[in-house]
């Protein structure tokens, strides 16, 4: 390899993973970490550990003037961003190039690109890849605004331009709503945010979360099938399965074949993934948005493809072209992950940081468990509560389900609450079994069964 | 006599509502029960430290984004 020494710039569960790609890889580490991350598996795993700073996030992992001279210091000559932190900031893929040092991403640009919702639109577009439908800018004139809004089909988002964070949005059904709410909508924006800008978008109601893997070299793209996160809490992913639950197989390929379209119009090189909504109802499938690094959840792609991607991400930044022909990449089976984390679904998922006693790693075949834990770790308070991922695998969904809800009995992690009791349950409900769900279907059913949480059929 | 107010949890301390907010209350201020005296982020969610004692605000001994210890000493009153 055209590298020798990788830098990991992370931490956790995903710093540990990192390691292990590079080592696999026959690379030195060389793990940054914060004074709060000393005792980390990470650090005690990596070649060589340099403390870049205070337990605060922006006086260590987002430092970028100390993680590059930590790699100066220890002669790393490849820096991997892990995901959070810093992955998708370019000026740090900038920088890290401008050193001289390999990013294992893609370059600034195609991270400026994609992170911008208008240009990662417009650029979806242009490589004929669905978006949500809606105005493309700002509508003034009333009579265009019906017009458009009927060929969008009702129900119909009022937003505004300025708008954000869930601001200013109105929800019309037909067009006697829409002519009523229009002249409320642009005069609470303009009181709101100074601007009583206006435009249109669906409703996409009862909405799947699909995304696409896709790995470049920068020439050459290559797609590894969808995953559908759907078991949202607060637009957090919760639960993650490869293939969709719900996906034909004609509406498979097209998807997959339109996010090959789109990494290779923008040259991408390394992981990335698409992101869509898919509307199950119409058949229909909307591109949101990109995000360029590699995700939490991609372990259920590795297991349906057999593909490292954190290792073939490393192999292609460093400038080897991909591996892999299309065809080459073969889905098989199903798998299913479950994010443990330290909060307790009990209490309306409190987090609770602390030292783990005792801890029982499930195991047997097709059993993963991706976690920077270990007996007397001591969970700092200043960081995700995200603990580790439990990832199954198994010939079909219903056989990984049982898979899983097996595994999670064996799952055991002393002197912390965890989120283990809450994916118990959803393994047994009858909707989580058919797939029959949605983006806004966990919310509702929490607050439904939440009561049964630690009682005794979710008992280890 | 000096009183004080612990943090309830571990995590960072903070005494503004947000960067460009101004703090929750000063030295000198008239402290009652269940006032707010500051924030304490854990794993990314944000708690509210509210006063378990009244009387007037003498001393923060926690500096402002700082790390603290579940059971550490915040601030004093008398």
């Amino acid at each position: 390899m055209a590298i020798t020494k990788l830098l990991v710039a992370n931490r956790g569960e995903i710093a540990v993973r990192i390691i292990r790609a590079a080592r696999e890889l026959g690379l030195k580490t060389v793990q940054v970490h914060s004074a709060a991350d000393t005792e980390s598996l990470a650090v005690k795993m990596a070649d060589e550990a340099v403390n870049i700073g205070p337990p605060m996030a922006s006086k260590s992992y987002l430092n970028i003037a100390n993680i590059l001279k930590a790699a100066a210091d220890t002669g790393a000559d490849a820096v991997h961003p892990g995901y959070g932190f810093l992955a998708e900031n370019a000026d740090f893929a900038d920088a890290v190039q401008a050193a001289g040092l390999c990013w294992i991403g893609p370059a600034g640009d195609a991270i400026r690109q994609m992170g911008d919702k208008v240009a990662a639109r417009v650029a979806a577009q242009a490589a004929g890849v669905p978006v949500v439908p809606g105005s493309d800018g700002r509508i003034d004139d009333p009579d265009r605004a019906r017009a458009i809004a009927l060929a969008i089909g009702f129900p119909v988002m009022i937003k505004a331009a300025a708008g954000g964070g869930g601001r200013g949005i109105r929800i019309a059904h037909d067009m006697e709503e829409f002519d009523r709410l229009m002249p409320q909508a642009s005069a609470e924006a303009k009181s709101a945010f100074g601007d009583g800008g206006l435009y249109l978008e669906k409703v996409i109601e009862r909405a799947r979360h699909i995304e696409v893997q896709i790995l470049g070299d920068g020439t050459r793209a290559i797609h590894l099938f969808e995953r559908e996160c759907s078991l949202q809490r607060r637009r957090q992913k919760v639960w993650e399965e490869a293939p969709s639950a719900s996906l034909p197989q004609a509406m498979r390929e097209k998807l997959c074949a339109s996010a090959v379209a789109l990494a290779e119009a923008v040259g991408y090189r390394g992981a990335g993934t698409l992101e869509y909504l898919y509307d199950d109802a119409s058949g229909q499938f909307y591109f949101i948005e990109m995000n360029t690094r590699i995700q939490v959840e991609h372990p259920v792609t590795e297991m349906i493809t057999g593909v490292d991607l954190v290792r073939e991400m490393i192999r292609v930044c460093a400038g080897e072209p991909l591996r892999f022909a299309q065809d080459d990449i073969r889905l098989k089976g199903h798998s299913i992950e479950v994010r443990i984390c330290a909060e307790d679904p009990a209490k309306n998922f409190q987090p609770g940081p602390g030292t783990v006693t005792d801890m029982i790693v499930p195991g047997g075949g097709g059993v993963r468990f991706d976690t920077m834990l270990y007996p007397g770790y001591q969970v700092p308070p200043f960081y995700d509560s995200l603990l580790g991922k439990l990832i199954v695998w198994d010939e079909d969904r219903a056989a990984a389900i049982t898979r899983m809800g097996r595994a999670l009995q064996e799952l055991h992690v002393g002197g912390l609450p965890t989120t283990r009791a809450l994916h118990q349950l959803l393994a047994r409900d009858p909707e989580v079994q058919a797939g029959a769900f949605h983006t806004r279907w966990l919310e509702p059913w929490l607050e439904q069964n939440a009561h049964r949480i630690g009682t005794e059929e979710t008992k280890e | 006599m000096t009183k004080q107010i612990l943090s309830p949890l571990p995590g960072t301390f903070y005494r503004r509502p947000s960067p460009d907010q101004p703090v929750f209350k000063e030295v000198g201020d008239t402290v009652a029960v269940g006032d707010v005296i500051g924030l304490i982020e854990v794993m990314k969610s944000f708690n509210e430290v509210q006063a378990d004692q009244a009387g007037t605000l003498t001393a923060f001994v926690a500096d402002d984004e700082e790390p603290v210890m579940a059971g550490q000493a915040l601030a004093e009153l008398n």
